[in-house]
């Protein structure tokens, strides 16, 4: 049994304007000391994917069905009280913007002394010894004296320093960490990651890596999910997916990289943009922007734009799309009338 | 620190010296103490060599220099109608003013945080509901007509039967909405001597009775104003990331409400409403002439009323000097406050 | 500026109304009860005052009209009405309904005119600090902070008491309007001067201004022409604010004594005359005209309110 599995989860907004389904059918694994990452364009879902792991989706937003297991518990429909106990013990979070995510009136030590007297028994003294040897871990230059700062005082990667030292301080089993370098200098990008990568590795912990970049996650993660429109449309080992993506989205994605694009030439977008949620199209969301979708004489595949794609099983990855279900099965047939 | 001391002393030594040059305008133009020193029939002539003697053909600036450094040492002269040093005749009704705002402050600040605060946390509950209500109510009343209200309803009273005396629900709401009077509504009562001038309603049990009208509709100036404030700061503020990630650190809701969402929420209620506190002192003028309250805006009312120029000059450098110091008071606790403050001397 | 722009004359030609019709604005209207009633009711007082010469009973002014033997009568609920005075008479015997018609529309007319008066004085304040910056800015500002820092109403006070000391209570009497109008007004302005100014700076700082700076255009042509129409949603939501501001300030004035006489009374004037009266049990001169000016405000402020949420321009805090 995996530490942490989704099945199925359903995350709602509740607008005056309706219902909108920001996350659906969602479901995914992740072992002790795994690393998933999960890629998508802002407003596929990733972030509310995130944050609904341990029901901390912001008020109109709702967890409307399926399952969140961790450790074997049930994480939907628990508690408010006893979510406490695992929020930021037994999984911790690190957020996008290091500038906004530290309260700008508390010093540095006030808030990574409360982290862990909200979850130990353990007098001041103490805990600010177990700050400051998460500070060291995080590699802060002179940590004794940050205690006493306030976040304003400290550049954008420290701050993020600091963030993932707050994380690790419970020696959590999985850290959730939504686009941790977005918001910072492209220099110091890489050195967060390798520090993050590298406390992970060292403490065994399991990492759930929110983003887009997808260079991140094939250095980073084991294993990845690909989301589309709330929807989870591609999952598997991270090489497998990124040496050979089966998805048209996942492809599209692939080609739109600068590297695969040969000098001199426009960079491969794929066309269209994302459809917002309250207003998705019938059938595989990805189906007006598909190349298999539309058939050359212009019509569209009828089964695509009714019916939403399964997960079909092609190599070690789960793939949502009619065409490769459609190849799948004709892989199979000849195989089969071969063998007869 | 000290660059921000150094500023905000500054900025209030500037609001001072506009507040004494418009005083001084006042004095030199509307006030004319020949006037008030001898009578009609002294000839015209004697009255010019008095005017020489006291220096009152001297040039603009040299006669607003020694105003002004006669109100460095707190002499504005006499009052025309007291007959006495316009200071003394403020220094006694200033304990009045002053323990007036006190109380309205502190009715202000215990009711509009936990109010502000918990229609911010559940903003959708019926109770909060009920305070925004009541609170955008409160704004468009009048201070003088709440003021005029309660002692309506609680120093004279109200007896009115609308609805049937006969059955138990109308006799029921009859007398909900029948109120006794009696309260004290003129006037301080007897307040306690201090020490000088300083008589204090807060000594007795009837002083305090005195100050509780006053007090309430003096505040019910600034409450819903204060309310409203908290309220919409707190809702910013429960929405920023610092507050998700505070939640993420599974801290209790007490702590996240309290400590994290609150300190924020203070920052610019302490600057906004801080000011506003100052400016109570110009709301004390109408309800001190409601309740007749023998203080400060009561006198300079009189004043006017009688056109006696010193006192009212006095009245305004005093006040000028009570907003400078409330104003560099609030600069100063923010600064305190706010961690941001110290290193560039003003707020990121 | 007053050659017609052709873009901007003939685009939305086929459509300000249906442009109107398809807003927000008016869609969450409809949707919000609290802002209809509103509407109404403000709709109803701002008719029936400035209907008031021809919907009142009798003219207050006129003392011919006036019956003093019918002084202090109580409203038509109560006994001992008479059926002529439907909400009583005032200590003058004037008719109560009557005066709070008149005192409505001399209560509006200076409200408005206030607040025109500080708009004006405010933008260009506001739009000459934001767009020049520099001395002139720092001037402007320092001094609507100098002046923000004393309380408005302090402000208001001070400077009637000197009017009318210098012009004297019979000259201030007859002139009582235009020097309220700019007594508010002026004591005022520098909430509009502050929100205007944040606003430009916040708009200074878009392409659109970039742009239309290389493109030649002279500074005025931009600040009225581009900064100004992109800083209206602003402006518009206090000005409603305001309105009922200016509306207290007037009255608080006029209960000072300072401001309408009660021959010719506002709704603060007729509050002040019937306060008198409060202690001999005829609670109705005071407490009548103060209902009327609390709905009134109430409803300007809950337009307001209503404004605020749907335009949610960046108001300056503070």
């Amino acid at each position: 049994m995996s530490l942490l599995e989704v099945n199925n989860l359903d995350v709602r907004f509740a607008l005056r304007r309706g219902e909108v389904k920001a996350l659906r059918d969602v479901c995914f694994t992740l072992d002790r000391g795994e690393r998933l990452g999960i890629v998508g364009e802002s407003g596929a879902g990733k972030s509310v994917a995130a944050f609904s792991l341990l029901n901390l989706i912001a008020k109109p937003g709702y967890i409307a069905g399926g399952s969140v297991r961790f450790d074997g518990q049930e994480l939907t429909g628990m508690s408010d009280r006893a979510l406490r106990r695992i929020r930021g013990h037994r999984i911790s979070m690190i957020f996008q913007d290091p500038m906004m995510t530290l309260n700008p009136v508390l010093t540095i030590g006030e808030q990574m002394v409360e982290c862990l007297k909200a979850h130990r028994r353990i007098a001041r003294r103490e805990a600010r010894a177990i700050a400051l040897r998460k500070l060291e871990q995080v590699q802060i230059p002179s940590p004794e004296a940050r205690l006493d700062q306030y976040p304003h005082e400290l550049s954008g990667g420290m701050r993020q320093r600091v963030i993932i030292a707050i994380a690790l301080l419970l020696d959590p089993d999985i850290i959730i960490a939504d686009e941790p370098t977005t918001a910072l200098d492209v220099t110091i990008q890489a050195e967060i990651m390798a520090l993050l990568l590298e406390l992970c590795e060292k403490h065994n912990v399991g990492l759930i890596l929110i983003t887009h970049d997808l260079g991140v996650v094939s250095q980073v993660t084991q294993r990845m999910l690909v989301m589309y429109a709330g929807r989870v449309i591609e999952q598997g080992p991270t090489r497998e997916i990124i040496n050979d993506p089966q998805h048209p989205y996942t492809q599209g994605l692939m080609n739109a990289l600068p590297q695969m694009a040969t000098p001199g030439e426009r960079l491969n977008q794929i066309p269209g943009s994302m459809p917002s949620l309250d207003n998705l199209p019938s059938g595989c969301a990805f189906h007006p922007r598909c190349g298999f979708a539309q058939r050359a004489d212009g019509s569209e595949r009828p089964a695509c734009c009714t019916q939403v794609p399964g997960f079909v099983t092609s190599g070690n990855c789960q793939v949502a799309c009619h065409m490769v279900a459609e190849m799948i099965e004709r892989e199979r047939i000849p195989a089969e009338e071969t063998t007869r | 620190m000290i660059a921000f001391l150094v500023k905000r002393l500054f900025h209030a030594l500037l609001v001072m010296f506009v507040i004494s040059v418009i005083a001084f305008a006042i004095q030199d133009n509307l006030g004319d103490p020949i006037q008030q020193m001898v009578g009609q029939s002294v000839p015209e002539s004697e009255r010019e060599a008095l005017r020489e003697e006291l220096g009152l053909n001297d040039p603009f600036l040299v006669q607003y220099l020694r105003f002004a450094a006669n109100a460095a040492q707190l002499d504005f002269g006499y009052s025309y109608v007291f007959n006495q040093p316009t200071t003394e005749v403020i220094a006694r009704h200033l304990p009045a003013t002053l323990e007036l705002v006190a109380a309205a402050t502190f009715l202000i600040v215990v009711l509009s945080v936990p109010i502000g605060v918990y229609s911010a946390i559940k903003p959708r509950a019926w109770l909060s509901r009920c305070f925004m209500g009541v609170s955008i109510v409160g704004i468009s009343i009048p201070v003088f007509l709440t003021a005029i209200v309660l002692i309506q309803l609680f120093a004279i009273g109200v007896s009115w039967a609308p609805f049937p005396a006969d059955t138990a629900w109308g006799a029921w709401l009859n007398d909900l909405i029948t109120t006794e009077g009696g309260m004290p509504a003129y006037g301080r009562g007897n307040p306690v001597h201090v020490f000088g001038t300083w008589y204090t309603n807060f000594a007795s049990l009837d002083g305090l009775l005195y100050l509780v009208l006053p007090a309430i509709s003096l505040a019910s100036i600034m409450l819903p104003l204060f309310i409203r404030l908290i309220r919409a700061e707190m809702l910013e503020v429960l929405q920023s990331e610092y507050v998700k990630f505070a939640r993420a650190k599974g801290l209790r809701l007490r702590r996240i409400y309290f400590l994290h969402a609150l300190k924020n929420t203070m920052l610019p209620v302490i600057t906004v409403g801080g000011v506003q506190i100052g400016t109570l002192v110009a709301y004390t003028i109408l309800t001190e002439t409601v309740f007749q309250w023998p203080g400060m805006g009561l006198m300079f009312l009189d004043a006017i009323e009688r056109s006696d120029i010193p006192l009212i000059v006095t009245y305004l450098m005093i006040v000028g000097l009570i907003f400078v110091i409330t104003n560099t008071l609030v600069d100063l606790i923010y600064g305190l406050v706010n961690p941001t403050v110290k290193l560039t001397g003003k707020p990121a | 500026m007053s050659t017609p722009n052709p873009a901007i004359e003939s685009a939305p030609a086929t459509g300000r109304w249906e442009r109107f019709r398809d807003s927000y604005l008016l869609y969450s209207f409809k949707r919000d009860l609290v802002a209809q009633a509103s509407l109404l009711i403000f709709v109803v007082l701002v008719a029936a005052a400035v209907l008031a010469p021809w919907l009142a009973p009798m003219n207050p002014y006129d003392l011919a009209q006036i019956d003093i033997l019918a002084s202090e009568l109580p409203p038509f609920w109560i006994d001992g009405s008479e059926s002529a005075y439907p909400m009583g008479t005032d200590a003058q015997g004037r008719d109560l309904l009557s005066t709070i018609l008149y005192g409505a529309r001399v209560s509006l007319i200076i409200g408005f005119g206030a607040v025109a008066l500080q708009a004006t004085l405010g933008v260009v304040c506001g739009l000459l600090a934001g767009y020049l910056g520099g001395r002139i800015d720092a001037f402007l500002m320092r001094l609507a902070d100098i002046q923000l820092s004393f309380s408005t109403l302090m402000v208001a006070i001070v400077v009637g008491a000197l009017v009318k000391a210098i012009f004297g209570g019979a000259t201030f009497s007859t002139y009582a309007v235009p020097l309220l109008v700019l007594i508010i007004g002026l004591a005022e302005w520098p909430q509009y001067a502050r929100t205007v100014r944040a606003s430009v700076l916040a708009e200074k700082s878009k392409e659109y201004v970039d742009a239309a700076r290389t493109m030649g255009l002279s500074s005025r042509r931009i600040m009225f022409r581009h900064i100004l129409p992109n800083t209206l949603s602003p402006i518009f939501v206090i000005s409603t604010v305001q309105v009922a501001n200016a509306i207290i300030s007037e009255a608080a004035l006029s209960f000072l004594g300072l401001g309408m006489p009660e021959t010719h009374p506002s709704l603060g004037s007729l509050i002040k005359s019937g306060f008198d009266y409060l202690q001999s049990g005829s609670w109705w001169i005071t407490l009548i005209p103060g209902a009327v000016l609390v709905l009134l405000v109430l409803v300007i402020n809950l337009l307001g309110d209503w404004l605020r949420d749907v335009l949610n321009p960046r108001l300056y805090k503070g």
